[in-house]
């Protein structure tokens, strides 16, 4: 077990990937071997149980980037923690976007006969996930923690605008792609029965997945800025030891800023005020846990 | 806010009528965009005719790009921009001021490179009501994201390539919406371009309005 984190917030985490990990499990037998073949689309409907889903959290992952990024722009909520969330939100989003992408272009090659068109709802599609990219490059770009943040926080929000207009495309275009594919326009359920419960075990099961992922790379965000922090914090004791007048250090082969904290772990357990470091730490990772539990 | 943006955008004018950066260098650009199109189309007219109105807005586009960029590298000498922000000016009328700098501009560059693609495709250019009406939406629509990431991106050390990775996916939707409206026009079916002209309007709205209300974090001095 990582020493940094909670035991509690761990075995909550670790619950949520083992329940993630058994529900696409259930999901890929009950789609591939329980549910019947659709009415006209044969087998390939079984692509329905994944397909849906991965766009459902794509969906979720830029919407929790950008509800975190308003959290870090409006002035009272302004913490880092929503910025490691919005920045790991993020990355998943671009993850599930190309997956999205990829199932989608795997399931129009049998029925639309081409592996992509330039359908409305694929070219926005593409166009969230170059969005996002460039926000990753953006949070990249070297600079104080608030002013990256913030930046990515006005980009990340700027980037949403093509959410809604992905979603609906295929209600204001005419366009291969299906409408809704749960619901019709009028709310009204379009798959029934086993598919149904089977689809519905998609939604919350990759859900779960992406829940487990962005707990565990907040925490890696999290052991980052602490490490970049520690480090700042032993080189600034290190060179005042060495004003000091300690004559073993100052020299250049003991130069202090490279040699600090190139584990995380390591440099949360080595030094002095390692516990008060873990308990920061842990009391973060409770908040994340509780952000994305909400 | 609105007098600040007068200031603003009456600064930037200014500037450029003095500095003449986009006459002698933003315009011959474009142009030479145009050409090399046509050079990569092989001369051939018909097809230049057909995609003309493709052509011509992927040219502005790259012209919005300089433009922008351009908008921010005058405030970068002797601190000019952090001067401004100290002045007091709202941070929403520098944005509006200096997006309606870059529409002007970008105006001006719309009727020249119409008149050079005519001239270089062939193109017919009818129903000039609904081209007017269309590319003043996409115009401002294209100033005022355009404005955004450049204010986002001035203070970086690599805002020449980060810049257009940022900005082009964003200004894609525009630039569709403008082809789709130049060519139902230019192909004498006005009528079909209507929604698209819809399409920039909302685009110009939403822009402009989030431009307007995150321009403070935008702008924040650190």
């Amino acid at each position: 077990m990582n020493p940094i984190v909670s035991r509690r917030a761990s075995l909550v985490t670790g619950a949520v990937g083992l329940t993630a990990l058994v529900g696409i499990a259930a999901t890929v037998w009950l789609g591939l071997w329980v549910t019947p073949p659709a009415v006209g689309m044969g087998n390939l409907v079984r692509l329905l149980y994944i397909h849906p889903p991965v766009a459902w959290v794509c969906y979720l992952a830029f919407g929790v980037a950008t509800a975190a990024s308003l959290a870090y722009l409006w002035p009272r909520t302004r913490s880092r923690s929503w910025d490691r969330l919005a920045g790991a939100s993020a990355e998943l989003g671009v993850v599930f976007a190309a997956l999205t992408l990829v199932t989608g272009s795997i399931w129009g090659y049998p029925t639309w006969g081409t592996w992509w068109t330039w359908d409305a709802r694929l070219t926005t599609t593409a166009l969230l996930a170059v969005l996002y990219v460039g926000y990753l490059a953006i949070r990249k770009v070297p600079g104080s923690p608030h002013v990256v943040a913030r930046r990515s926080a006005v980009v990340a929000v700027l980037a949403f605008v093509d959410v809604p207009v992905n979603y609906l495309s295929v209600y204001w275009w005419k366009t291969l792609h299906q409408t809704g594919t749960v619901l019709d326009p009028s709310k009204q359920l379009k798959v029934h029965g086993i598919m149904a419960w089977t689809l519905l075990l998609g939604f919350v099961s990759f859900t779960l997945a992406y829940a487990w992922i962005l707990v565990q790379r907040y925490r890696v965000a999290a052991l980052e800025d602490h490490r970049d922090s520690d480090g700042l914090t032993s080189a600034i004791a290190e060179r005042i030891a060495e004003g000091a007048g300690s004559p073993t250090r100052g020299t250049p082969s003991a130069a202090p800023a490279p040699t600090v904290s190139t584990s995380p772990a390591a440099a949360s357990l080595g030094g002095n005020g390692a516990g008060s470091l873990a308990r920061g730490v842990s009391s973060e990772l409770d908040g994340a846990s509780s952000v994305v539990a909400k | 806010m609105l007098s600040d943006a007068r200031l603003v955008a009456a600064k930037d004018l200014r500037i450029e009528m003095r500095s003449k950066v986009a006459t002698n260098q933003v315009l011959p650009f474009a142009l030479v965009v145009l050409i090399l199109f046509a050079f990569a189309l092989n001369q051939d007219p018909p097809a230049l005719a057909a995609a003309a109105p493709g052509l011509y807005w992927v040219a502005v586009l790259f012209s919005a790009l300089l433009a922008v960029q351009r908008s921010f590298a005058i405030e970068s000498a002797d601190a000019a921009g952090e001067g401004m922000r100290l002045s007091g000016l709202d941070p929403a009328g520098i944005f509006l001021g200096k997006a309606a700098a870059v529409a002007v501009q970008l105006a001006v560059l719309e009727v020249l490179l119409a008149a050079g693609m005519a001239v270089l495709y062939g193109a017919r250019l009818q129903d000039p009501a609904m081209l007017v009406a269309s590319a003043g939406a996409a115009t401002v629509g294209l100033a005022s994201a355009g404005v955004l990431y450049a204010a986002l991106a001035a203070e970086l050390s690599v805002r020449e390539t980060l810049l257009p990775l940022l900005l082009l996916p964003v200004l894609a939707p525009v630039l569709m919406s403008a082809a789709r409206a130049w060519q139902d026009s230019m192909s004498g079916r006005p009528g079909l371009g209507v929604p698209w002209a819809e399409l920039l309007v909302v685009f110009a709205v939403v822009y402009v309005s989030l431009g307007v209300v995150v321009a403070g974090p935008v702008m924040e001095v650190t």
